[in-house]
């Protein structure tokens, strides 16, 4: 863990940018840069941070931030990562380079999971970070392979029929973990110094890392932008979003959190679950989640006790 | 001088090996290009620094240069067809942030149907998305053109990517003669890429910016004026690659024109053909001539009106076609170029060679005879030929 009194005081990512209040991408960004170690690109893909930091002339960040396109910020650091290898190699570069990409959760689960599995394959010297509010925000809250069940989104809108997204959130992590990657880590900005740990462990680790952190979205989530950091703390003490690292071939549980609020708590503060309560209680769907978070958490346990 | 038998892919690979590349990241499978195959080996008996990324996508492999090119590294791909189709959306980043990278693409067809063989439906597709367009006529071109493609690309003024275009087959996979220069010749022609601005680490710049309304169209206006620099760029490249391997290149060639009546412009491998038979009718007192364009984007619109001056009838071969459009799209650029000359001469279009179709000399003598015909009578028969085809 580190404490506040260690982190660098140099701010790498300006304030001044056009993010939401309360918007989990702009403290996810500024506490990324505290855990650098040394010259840093950032490759973006397109999403909510990278069109409110980098309207241009102007620019949030401090340090060399290149954005491509959506579904490749994996590729484009591929591209960097053997760049730079190669240059060194013919004398013209001797400098260690770290490349941290970042892409939204619809980059990274849908669109971008390809360019992802592709860069996770061939091993390059990377960290991924996955900002995950859980869903399509930039674009208008569009459903994504990371939404959780039941939420209501303008692609799978509570209807009378349908209670919103009939599907479940897709298991990143496994999917990373697969590829037998070194490092692998779940984070919650609640949790700073968790995360700022994470992510210098993901720089760190030579070869490619991903850190799955999910980012409060006051628009899509629907929920009081002063409330932020208390719902993804919520998020953790419901056991809604587990906190774990997957290290070498071995799980971890990050937070145990002995004792777990109802799933309910974190579900009622957001109006994308309001649909859940009102005009008729959803007891049904609330169990069906709570059921979920419940066997999601003890997979994680085996996976922590088997590895 | 050196002749190696190499095929028109192996000619590229090639050249990339003496041009010092940094990075080579490409997708070879859709369909399958040789060039990086070879390229590859180079890597693996170590003769190059290179690094070498084979990625698992087009699309990718695209990325992975563009990110590469930012940090101020010498970068190739290359690809064909429904890959370069794949490529598509990248093709214009590359080109909006001004990537010089260099690509081979054996031009092939397009699905469905799925074919493989060569015609020129990708690179056309792809012809507005800011690629600087060569297409050489055999290997040795091919091979050419690749060493000059990263001096036109890397040049100050011009800071584009470039493909350089070769027939699916006819010349990707078929072996010739190639004159080789020596590795020196090569390294004193072509210095290591001085970019312009990179992804730096002392002075940070943030790249790939949202530009609205209020810049967008003026980075939109400087893309073009870059790729209007391209001709005088090529013009000195080409002048001075004539010093060191005597071989001489330019927007494009002439053949027979000066007192030519009736003439052929086609790009690629067609145009082999088309001056020898035009050799033949030329022995039998027909004023036939061929133009052949080395460099599609930028059209070289001058040097088509001086070709086209004293010609009464032009047909023009196109090896894709523009559905729906007036010509194809090699004509409609001719049409374009020659609207303004006085006394324009009669334009017919001739699609040909689809999926692979061979072109032989008597389908060039037809047209030829064709063309002859229009010059004397003024007339256009029909506006568009389909060559070679069963109707």
């Amino acid at each position: 863990m580190v404490t506040l009194k260690e982190l660098s005081t140099e701010e790498l990512f300006a304030s001044g940018h056009r993010l939401c209040a309360g918007c989990g991408e702009g403290i996810i960004n500024r506490m990324t840069m505290k855990a650098l170690r040394g010259p840093t690109i950032i490759v973006a893909a397109t999403g909510c941070s990278e069109v409110a930091t980098t309207i241009y002339p102007y620019t949030s960040w401090r340090v060399s931030w290149v954005h491509v396109a959506f579904e490749n910020a994996a590729a484009v650091a591929s591209g960097i990562v053997e760049a730079y290898k190669a240059m060194a190699k013919r004398g013209a570069w001797n400098k260690k380079v770290d490349v941290i990409a970042m892409a939204g959760d619809g980059g990274t689960y849908d669109i971008g999971i390809q360019a992802l599995s592709g860069a996770l394959e061939r091993g390059h010297d990377f960290l991924y970070i996955c900002y995950d509010n859980e869903a399509y925000m930039n674009t208008g809250i569009q459903r994504s392979g990371a939404t959780p069940h039941a939420a209501d989104t303008t692609t799978s809108p509570a209807g009378s029929v349908i209670p919103g997204k009939p599907e479940w959130k897709k298991d990143l992590i496994g999917i990373c973990a697969a590829h037998g990657i070194e490092y692998a880590a779940t984070a919650s900005p609640a949790y700073w110094s968790d995360f700022i740990m994470k992510v210098r462990k993901g720089i760190e680790v030579n070869g490619p890392a991903v850190i799955d952190v999910l980012s409060p979205c006051p628009l899509g989530w629907r929920h009081d932008s002063a409330r932020s950091i208390e719902l993804v703390r919520l998020a953790v003490e419901t056991r809604y979003f587990p906190i774990y690292e997957f290290e070498r071939g071995k799980y971890k549980l990050n937070f145990t959190v002995p004792k777990p609020k109802p799933v309910e708590e974190f579900l009622k503060a957001q109006g994308r679950f309001s649909h859940l309560f009102k005009p008729t209680y959803r007891k049904d769907v609330i169990d069906e989640i709570q059921r979920n978070v419940d066997a999601n958490w003890n997979r994680i346990q085996k996976l922590c006790a088997q590895t | 001088m050196t002749i190696v038998g190499l095929t028109g892919d192996e000619a590229v690979a090639y050249a990339v090996k003496q041009s010092r590349v940094d990075i080579v990241a490409a997708y070879p499978i859709t369909p399958q290009t040789i060039m990086v195959e070879r390229f590859s080996k180079y890597v693996a008996d170590g003769e190059v620094h290179t690094a070498y990324a084979c990625v698992e996508s087009e699309h990718s492999a695209l990325s992975a240069c563009i990110g590469a090119s930012l940090t101020g590294a010498r970068v190739f791909t290359a690809t064909a067809s429904q890959g370069l189709a794949l490529m598509h959306e990248m093709l214009y980043i590359a080109s909006g942030l001004r990537c010089p990278i260099v690509m081979g693409v054996a031009n092939r067809a397009l699905s469905a149907p799925i074919n493989i063989h060569g015609d020129h439906s990708d690179m056309m597709g792809s012809r507005d998305s800011g690629w600087v367009q060569i297409y050489a006529e055999n290997a040795q071109e091919a091979y050419d053109w690749t060493i000059l493609a990263f001096k036109i690309a890397e040049d100050k003024d011009v800071q584009l990517p470039v493909s350089v275009n070769l027939d699916g087959f006819i010349i990707s996979h078929s072996m010739e003669g190639v004159d080789v220069l020596a590795d020196e010749t090569v390294n004193r022609f072509l210095r290591l890429r001085k970019p312009l601005l990179t992804i730096d680490l002392e002075k940070p710049v943030t790249v790939g910016a949202l530009c609205l309304p209020d810049y967008y169209f003026e980075f939109k206006r400087q893309q073009a004026e870059a790729m209007q620099n391209t001709r005088g760029v090529l013009d000195k490249a080409c002048r001075e690659y004539r010093g060191v391997s005597g071989r001489s290149y330019s927007a494009l060639e002439t053949f027979e024109m000066e007192d030519a009546q009736a003439a052929i412009i086609c790009l690629g491998s067609t145009a082999g053909t088309a001056r020898q038979v035009a050799r033949k009718l030329r022995a039998q007192g027909k004023k036939v001539g061929v133009v052949k364009l080395w460099l599609y984007r930028p059209f070289p619109t001058e040097e088509i009106r001086a070709a086209a001056k004293n010609v009464e009838a032009l047909a023009v071969f196109d090896r894709a076609v523009s559905f729906g459009a007036p010509y194809g799209a090699l004509c409609s650029d001719v049409v374009s170029a020659l609207h303004t000359v006085e006394e324009s001469p009669k334009i017919f279009n001739v699609i040909y060679g689809l999926g692979g179709r061979d072109i032989q000399p008597s389908d060039i003598e037809l047209v030829f005879n064709e063309v002859l015909k229009t010059a004397q009578t003024g007339i256009v028969k029909e506006p568009t030929m389909f060559l070679g085809v069963r109707e």
